[in-house]
This record gives structure tokens, C-alpha cells and sequence, in this order.
């Protein structure tokens, strides 16, 4: 158990005076992410897959239970951490370049030489822009993007200062599918190469057996983990494996889970 | 189509000549004397007259509006911030405030004077206190609409709240800050007048009055003509501006 990068321990965590009264948003989850690591949680809307979010950013304190990231609690927002949103929530007065180039400016240790070393971090970015399909695009702005590319400048965002964890809150629920099933290879591919640990949050089973090495299913209010379940399809994956039967069957089962939480409550 | 185009484009332009030309017809039609209503040519030919005379005036009022409206900036600005950024100061002052902007500036003028003699003080006062509100106004307002989402981005990476204000709340106040310059200065220019036509011995506003009590109504709509070139040449210079700052929020 010690190679284990991301652990939560027993955590629960509700809103306001909520959580005296016993009433969380999430309840007594158990996880843990070995390095390098790629999990998904999945579950209807409603289930607190945003509070966990928060939790893992350090953006809200647990009311019980810890958390811990490469051996430290968390107790704030963790500068190796990148986040990509549902929405692309680029800065509309910003380049796509800067954009991307924004974490460099807010991250230590990068915000202290980002002048001195700014040609060698545009570089990186436009070398990540092209890893994404969006080569020539580094001068526009946000608006003359289509939605599908201001998501994955989003994601170049994300992982322009090199996180050791990325956390990815349905970021493509809003595209549609053949965008969305090109950007899964495009996350797979930054992933083989990088390996960093990626938390996926996200209602699309496809997606999350598709991409993830370990698929756990929340239930609604309080949000709980009700089913773990790890994917042993091999890698590398391309998209014909969403085809077969042994991908169909898995998704089926979790399908199950789901269904059960909804008739069960 | 070619002459429909130079037509819009020039709209304005256009639109104001036909104005001179109407009003210049109606004038001589109907014979109306110049201590009645000036036409434009004689306006003109005042303006030529005491060219001299209106431009030292204008310039007194050019400098007065334009410390009046810097003073408006800085305070705007800082009161915007305050405002804009924290719950509690905006419950406190807001209430306030908009009690005050409802006061009539020229009512101000007389207790001025009191305080700092005729001439420029209460010139620059009335210009400030008539100009800071839209700007204050409008940058609490884009500071308090900013979405928590672009917030949270700078959040996850763990920045300040003073870089979140660098990075999110400056350049997002800024298209609202250039709009507002554009009313602020022309409320700047009613408010140096205004004082000026009761406590001072130069500009514009003196011009008015001196020009109006001894009939002399040419020369007065001279001076009005100086005020509106003045307060029109600032508006356009803002928009310049603002188009080449916030060319991001102007989209086309």
C-alpha cells in the first residue's frame, strides 16, 4: 500500500451545519490511486462527484477523514495538480497562447523565472497545442474557437506545468461524441506518455472503461461508494475495443450498479 | 450600394449638416433676431471674432474638467474595488452612495465656495463629485459579476486573492472602466460649467453667463459649441482607447 499516490481515508463531507446533523454530500469514501494511475468515478448527476472534486483540489476541507497526496495531507490547493472543467472556462481576454501559459504565471516554482524562461514555456505550449490539434491556433481567442477546441486548449491548460495529478471533471460531457471519443485518444495518448495520476469524474461509462485502469461507481445523496471495479482490458486501447464483447460486458455491469441505486432508492 | 455605404459611414456627419443647413433656413426665412436665436453663421462668425477670448476660457475649463475627472478616476476606481470586492463594504456604502448621486451637484456649488473661494476649487470639486459614481458603479459591478468558475481556475492552482484581482478582476473591469470614462467625462464637463456660472471669473461657464446677461447670445452659443467639441474630442479619444485595450470584448 505505500505506492499509493492518492488516498482517501474514510472521508466525508457535507455543506454548511449539514454535517452536524449527520447529513453529507459525500459519505465515508475509501480510495486510493497507485503513481501514475488513471481512475474514473462515475454516477447519475446528483451524486456529489463535484464536491468530490473540490476535496481532491483541496478546495474544500473534508468535515471527516483525511486525505493525503504523495505521503502529505491535503489542506489546500496543490500547485502539482492541473484541472480542466465541464466548461472550458478560458479567459476571454486571453490568447489561447496565454491561456495555457496562465499556471506557469500562478505556480511555483514557474511564476518566479516565468519572465527569464518565457521562450522555452511558449515552446512547451505550443508543443502541447499541436499534441491536441491545435496547431496555428495559438494566437486566436477563445470565441473564434469552436467548443470542442477551447476544451482541449482547456486540457493543454491543465497540463502546461507538468502536474503529477490531473483532475478532469466531466470535460467532455459537453462535446459531441465523435469530438469527445478523439479527445478520449488524445488524454490516452498525453497519459502513456507522461503518466501522470488522472482523476476522471464523468456520467459516460464508455468513456470512463475506456480510458481508466479502475472504474468506481457513486451512489446519489449522500454520495457514496458503491462499486469498484477494475478494468484488465489491455493496453494500449484504441477505440475498436469499444466495439467487443469483453468492453460491452463491463460497461453492462456497471450499467447494472447504476440502475440498481436508482430502483433501490 | 458603394453610396450607401460612404452615406452610413458617415452618419453623423451627415445628420449635422442638414441640422446647420435646417436651422440656418429657419433663421433666415423667418428673420429671427440674433438676441433671440443665433444662426449658425453668426455663431460662426463669433466664434472667428473672439476666437481668442473662448479658447482661454475653454482652456480653463479644459484643465479644470480634466483634474476633476482624474480625481473622479482614482477615487472611482478605489471605491469600485472596495465595493465591488467585498459583500460588506457594498451592504455599507451602497445604500450611501446612491443617496448622494441623487443630490442635485449644483447645490454643492455655493457651500464650495464657501470653503474654497471662487475659481477653480469648487470648479474641479463640482466636476469630481458629478463624474466618480458611473465609474465606481461600474467597476463594483464587474468585479461583483465575475464568474466563480474563472475564479476557480486560479483557485485549483492555489493563487491569492490578490493575484486572483491581477489576473481576473482587472482585465475583466476594464471594458466597463472605458465605458464609463465615456459618460463620467462628459458629466465632468456639466460639472466644471455649472460651477463656473456662479463662482468663477474665467471659463466657459463665466463666458455663458457674461455673454447671456449682456445680450450677447452668439457669443454664448459660441461657448456652448467649444464645451460640446471638447467633450465630444475626449469621448472619441476613450473609444479610441477602449477599442484598441478591450478589442477582446468587442468582438465582430
Amino acid at each position: 500500500m505505500s505506492d499509493s499516490f492518492i488516498k482517501f481515508d474514510d472521508v466525508s463531507h457535507g455543506y454548511g451545519d449539514l454535517p452536524a446533523q449527520g447529513k453529507f454530500a459525500v459519505e465515508n469514501i475509501s480510495l486510493e490511486v497507485h503513481a501514475g494511475g488513471f481512475i474514473a468515478i462515475v454516477g447519475p448527476s446528483g451524486c456529489g462527484k463535484s464536491t468530490f472534486m473540490k476535496l481532491t483540489t483541496g478546495l474544500q476541507k473534508p468535515s471527516r477523514g483525511m486525505i493525503t497526496v504523495g505521503g502529505n495531507q491535503v489542506n489546500g490547493p496543490l500547485s502539482f495538480s492541473g484541472m480542466a472543467f465541464q466548461a472550458p472556462t478560458l479567459l476571454p481576454w486571453r490568447t489561447t497562447l496565454d491561456n495555457i501559459l496562465l499556471p506557469l504565471e500562478i505556480v511555483e516554482p514557474f511564476r518566479f523565472d516565468f519572465r527569464k524562461k518565457k521562450g522555452e514555456y511558449i515552446e512547451r505550449a505550443l508543443k502541447l497545442l499541436e499534441s491536441v490539434g491545435l496547431k496555428g491556433y495559438a494566437d486566436k481567442f477563445p470565441w473564434e474557437l469552436s467548443g470542442g477546441m477551447q476544451q482541449r486548449a482547456s486540457i493543454c491548460r491543465a497540463l502546461i506545468h507538468q502536474p503529477k495529478m490531473l483532475l478532469l471533471d466531466e470535460p467532455f460531457g459537453a462535446l459531441d461524441a465523435f469530438t469527445r471519443e478523439e479527445l478520449w485518444n488524445i488524454l490516452k495518448d498525453l497519459w502513456t506518455e507522461q503518466k501522470f495520476n488522472v482523476i476522471l469524474v464523468t456520467h459516460d461509462l464508455r468513456e470512463a472503461v475506456y480510458l481508466a485502469d479502475t472504474v468506481y461507481v457513486m451512489s446519489k445523496s449522500p454520495g457514496k461508494i458503491v462499486f469498484k471495479r477494475e478494468i484488465d482490458l489491455p493496453r494500449p486501447r484504441d477505440l475498436e475495443i469499444t466495439y467487443t464483447e469483453a468492453f460491452t460486458s463491463i460497461v453492462h455491469e456497471l450499467r447494472g450498479h447504476i440502475g440498481s441505486i436508482r430502483s433501490g432508492k | 450600394m458603394k453610396k450607401k455605404n460612404i452615406l452610413e459611414k458617415n452618419a453623423a456627419l451627415v445628420l449635422f449638416i442638414a441640422l446647420l443647413v435646417i436651422w440656418q433656413l429657419i433663421c433666415s426665412v423667418f428673420k429671427v433676431s440674433e438676441f433671440i436665436f443665433p444662426s449658425p453663421i453668426q455663431i460662426g462668425q463669433n466664434l472667428f471674432e473672439f476666437r481668442l477670448e473662448i479658447l482661454k476660457h475653454s482652456w480653463v475649463t479644459f484643465w479644470t474638467t480634466m483634474v476633476g475627472f482624474g480625481i473622479s478616476i482614482v477615487v472611482g476606481v478605489l471605491l469600485g474595488f472596495l465595493i465591488g470586492s467585498s459583500k460588506f463594504a457594498y451592504d455599507a456604502l451602497y445604500p450611501i452612495m446612491t443617496a448622494f448621486n441623487a443630490l442635485p451637484k449644483a447645490a454643492f456649488v455655493p457651500i464650495l465656495v464657501v470653503w474654497f473661494g471662487i475659481g477653480a476649487g469648487p470648479a474641479i470639486l463640482t466636476a469630481f463629485l458629478i463624474s466618480f459614481f458611473p465609474i465606481m458603479v461600474n467597476i463594483a459591478t464587474a468585479l461583483a459579476t465575475i464568474e466563480p468558475e474563472l475564479e476557480d481556475v486560479l483557485r485549483v492552482l492555489g493563487a491569492s486573492k490578490r493575484v486572483i484581482i491581477v489576473k481576473i478582476g482587472m482585465p475583466r473591469c476594464l471594458p466597463f472602466f472605458f465605458a464609463s470614462l465615456k459618460v463620467a467625462i462628459t458629466l465632468a464637463f456639466v460639472g466644471t460649467t455649472v460651477s463656473e456660472m456662479s463662482a468663477s471669473n474665467e471659463g466657459i461657464g463665466y463666458l455663458l453667463i457674461s455673454a447671456g446677461s449682456s445680450m450677447r447670445l452668439p457669443l454664448a452659443f459660441a461657448g456652448l459649441v467649444s464645451i460640446g467639441v471638447m467633450a465630444m474630442s475626449m469621448y472619441e479619444l476613450f473609444s479610441v482607447i477602449e477599442r484598441k485595450k478591450t478589442a477582446w470584448a468587442h468582438r465582430s
